[in-house]
């Protein structure tokens, strides 16, 4: 296969690298992830060649139908990919470390240490016999089994007021709390041993505007304490546009564009970008339904060429036949589409 | 002009256990009119724990009203005999969130849309049968050839979701209840399912009773909206007025929270007032405990004030509008 390195800063961990803006030292990188469902009816290709950076105290919305691989990505990022399913390949830097080299007790120290996720519907795995605080305490002492008892209940309950949660919480138990507090002692859970990449996996997407409104400022404040990165996972474009810097849009395995919100939402480039931008209802323009026609393919059986190509109305012959490398273009954007080829840098590395 | 349905201060209470601490009033009070010569998109918005999901078991028979009743046609629905009963359980439809939890998963989709035929007898034969079913699937945008003959799980759920309204619509019904139908679809297939429920009320003459917690798809779909909160309405009227100039604080915080996909139109800066657990005042405002412009008058609850011909808040902030008797509700939505 042929292997489109994306970012430049990963053949070398030096910041020197021919990265188009100055910023340097992402704290997390990933590198031409792959993985694969191996199903009784063929190979699932969940995931190709997906590659993207973050600088810390960055947010990146990571947007796509159901099936277009954000969750396996999450997944994959944790190595927490069950068979069928197989990483195939990449690597995951989180500051220096790469995380898919970790032996099975490196990452199990990684995990929640460096790299937290907060799953889809995680407030629904909180035990409902076991008391908030006990369970917290669980998760900290697994990862600092020196640290005595009293600091560790210190950092728990510092995590709770952390998440405007009143402390009475860890003595709690899940059934006395709403659906918004168990969201944020979720989080609490998530960024106790302070990591530096947080990945929310759709985290409000069982709550209320004003209760998801709550949890997303909340995110917001935590992040804005640790300083880490966070990758908020969904299909909400609204959610995106209040909360995130960056949007990556994923389709059938691959991103497809990388942009900064402003662009993506004023000038977004992939036509599955657009037709996304333009699904959106505003208060513009009452009554009318821009849905995007057609259906998102199996990933048993993907087009040739682009995938997108069925439902794109720009597509060309190549399309059919080429799939599209991810190209970069000016002020940082990359898109995995024919169209703008002209337009690119070449100047990557080979 | 008779009424397609008709609520009369209707309420549900629901008690807890043989020694129940305090009782739970779901609905409050709640009259509302549909006519049956003018078919309409009624939203019925709130949070949850607001009485909704609720108000969707009333009006589908699934439970009693403990005070008040529900007429449709006329007829109380729950003394309904039994070619009425079946004539009402054939006219009023629903579509319901999950579209994943309403398939059986060892049928064929077919079964979903042959069952109804069969039980409420549509067709004569099975070719006019099949007509039946392709018509309706082709109604809401699906191709038959495309569905038909597979398995739920091969569907994605847009396309389950389009064939639960092709159920309904292949009983020609007068009344769909579609209680939160999109918020577990994909936002790129939300607009398809919107905009299937619209041609239905237009193309077929269908009222509908939208029930939702997102204001940015009742505000694309409806016509008016009703904005309840623990079983009380807040708000209601013209659903422009009341999402672009909401009066009531509570549907101002909603409006407020609604991430809008547009980068100049940010969260609000009003802090939120988290809600409180379970205990207040039944005779104050329910809204109270949460309110920022709470007032010693909230104490006892409000009546709706009528601020314009189309919009009422029941908040003391008007009340020097007039008071409006919530039997009355019905004439603040326009058909």
């Amino acid at each position: 296969m042929q292997h489109t390195t994306l970012d430049p800063a990963t053949v070398a961990p030096s910041p020197v690298g021919a990265a188009p803006s100055p910023v340097s030292h992402p704290v997390l990188r990933v590198n031409s992830l792959e993985v694969t469902y191996y199903t009784d009816l063929g190979r699932a290709r969940a995931l190709e060649d997906v590659s993207f950076t973050l600088e810390a105290g960055q947010k990146l919305g990571m947007v796509g139908e159901s099936g277009s691989g954000k969750s396996t990505l999450a997944l994959a990022m944790m190595r927490m990919i069950k068979p069928p399913g197989r990483i195939e390949g990449g690597q995951v830097f989180v500051g220096e470390t790469e995380l898919m080299g970790l032996s099975e007790e490196g990452m199990r120290h990684a995990r929640l240490n460096k790299i937290a996720y907060i799953p889809q519907g995680a407030m629904n795995s909180l035990n409902p016999v076991i008391k908030i605080g006990a369970q917290m305490v669980d998760a900290a002492q697994a990862h600092l089994p020196r640290e005595s008892r009293s600091a560790i209940n210190e950092r728990c309950v510092h995590a709770l007021r952390s998440v405007d949660l009143d402390p009475a919480v860890f003595h709690m138990y899940a059934h006395e709390l709403s659906g918004g507090m168990k969201q944020r002692v979720c989080i609490a859970i998530g960024i106790l041993l302070r990591p530096s990449v947080i990945i929310a996996d759709e985290p409000t997407s069982a709550l209320d505007v004003v209760t998801q409104r709550q949890v997303m400022e909340t995110i917001d404040r935590v992040q804005d304490q640790i300083g880490a990165a966070v990758i908020l996972i969904g299909h909400d474009m609204g959610l995106m546009a209040q909360f995130v810097d960056k949007v990556a849009v994923m389709y059938a395995g691959r991103l497809v564009e990388v942009s900064s919100v402003r662009e993506m939402f004023t000038d977004p480039k992939h036509p599955y970008a657009q037709a996304l931008i333009s699904s959106l209802p505003n208060l513009e323009n009452k009554g009318v339904f821009r849905g995007i026609p057609g259906l998102a393919p199996s990933l048993l059986r993907l087009p040739g060429g682009c995938a997108f190509h069925p439902r794109c109305p720009y597509a060309l012959d190549a399309c059919r036949s080429v799939r599209p490398d991810v190209l970069n273009l000016e002020d940082g954007r990359r898109v995995a589409c024919h169209l703008f080829a002209a337009e690119a840098f070449h100047d990557q590395p080979a | 002009m008779t009424n397609l349905l008709e609520l009369r201060n209707v309420s549900k209470v629901y008690t807890r256990g043989l020694t129940a601490a305090e009782p739970t009033i779901a609905l409050r009070e709640m009259s509302l009119t549909l006519k049956e010569d003018k078919p309409t998109i009624v939203t019925v918005a709130g949070e949850s724990g607001s009485g909704k999901t609720t108000l969707a078991m009333l009006l589908l028979g699934f439970i009693d009203p403990t005070m008040g009743e529900i007429l449709y046609k006329g007829r109380n629905i729950t003394s309904l005999t039994g070619a009425e009963r079946l004539a009402y359980r054939r006219e009023v439809q629903a579509v319901f969130q999950d579209p994943f939890a309403v398939f059986n998963p060892f049928y064929k989709v077919d079964h979903l849309l042959t069952v109804p035929i069969r039980q409420f007898k549509l067709a004569r034969s099975k070719s006019e049968a099949q007509r039946l079913v392709e018509e309706s699937l082709t109604a809401v945008g699906l191709r038959p050839e495309d569905v038909l003959g597979r398995f739920p799980h091969q569907l994605s759920g847009g396309q389950r979701q389009r064939i639960n309204v092709a159920r309904a619509l292949l009983l020609r019904p007068r009344l769909l209840i579609a209680d939160e139908p999109v918020s577990m679809v994909d936002a790129s297939l939300r607009a398809n399912i919107l905009e299937t429920l619209r041609d239905l009320q237009r193309n077929y003459g269908v009222s509908i009773i939208y029930i939702t917690h997102d204001l940015t798809t009742a505000y694309h779909i409806a016509k008016s909206i009703i904005v309840l909160y623990r079983g009380g309405v807040m708000e209601a009227g013209d659903v422009d007025a009341v999402i672009k100039s909401a009066q009531h604080p509570y549907t101002q915080l909603l409006v407020d929270s609604i991430p809008w996909p547009n980068l100049d139109q940010r969260w609000g800066e009003t802090s939120i007032i988290a809600r409180e657990s379970s205990k207040h005042d039944p005779g104050a405002c329910p809204f109270m405990p949460r309110c920022p412009k709470a007032m010693d008058i909230c104490k006892t609850r409000p009546p709706l004030f009528q601020i314009t011909p189309h919009q009422a808040a029941a908040c003391y902030l008007h009340d020097q509008k007039p008071a409006l008797v919530s039997q009355r509700l019905s004439e603040l939505l326009p058909a």
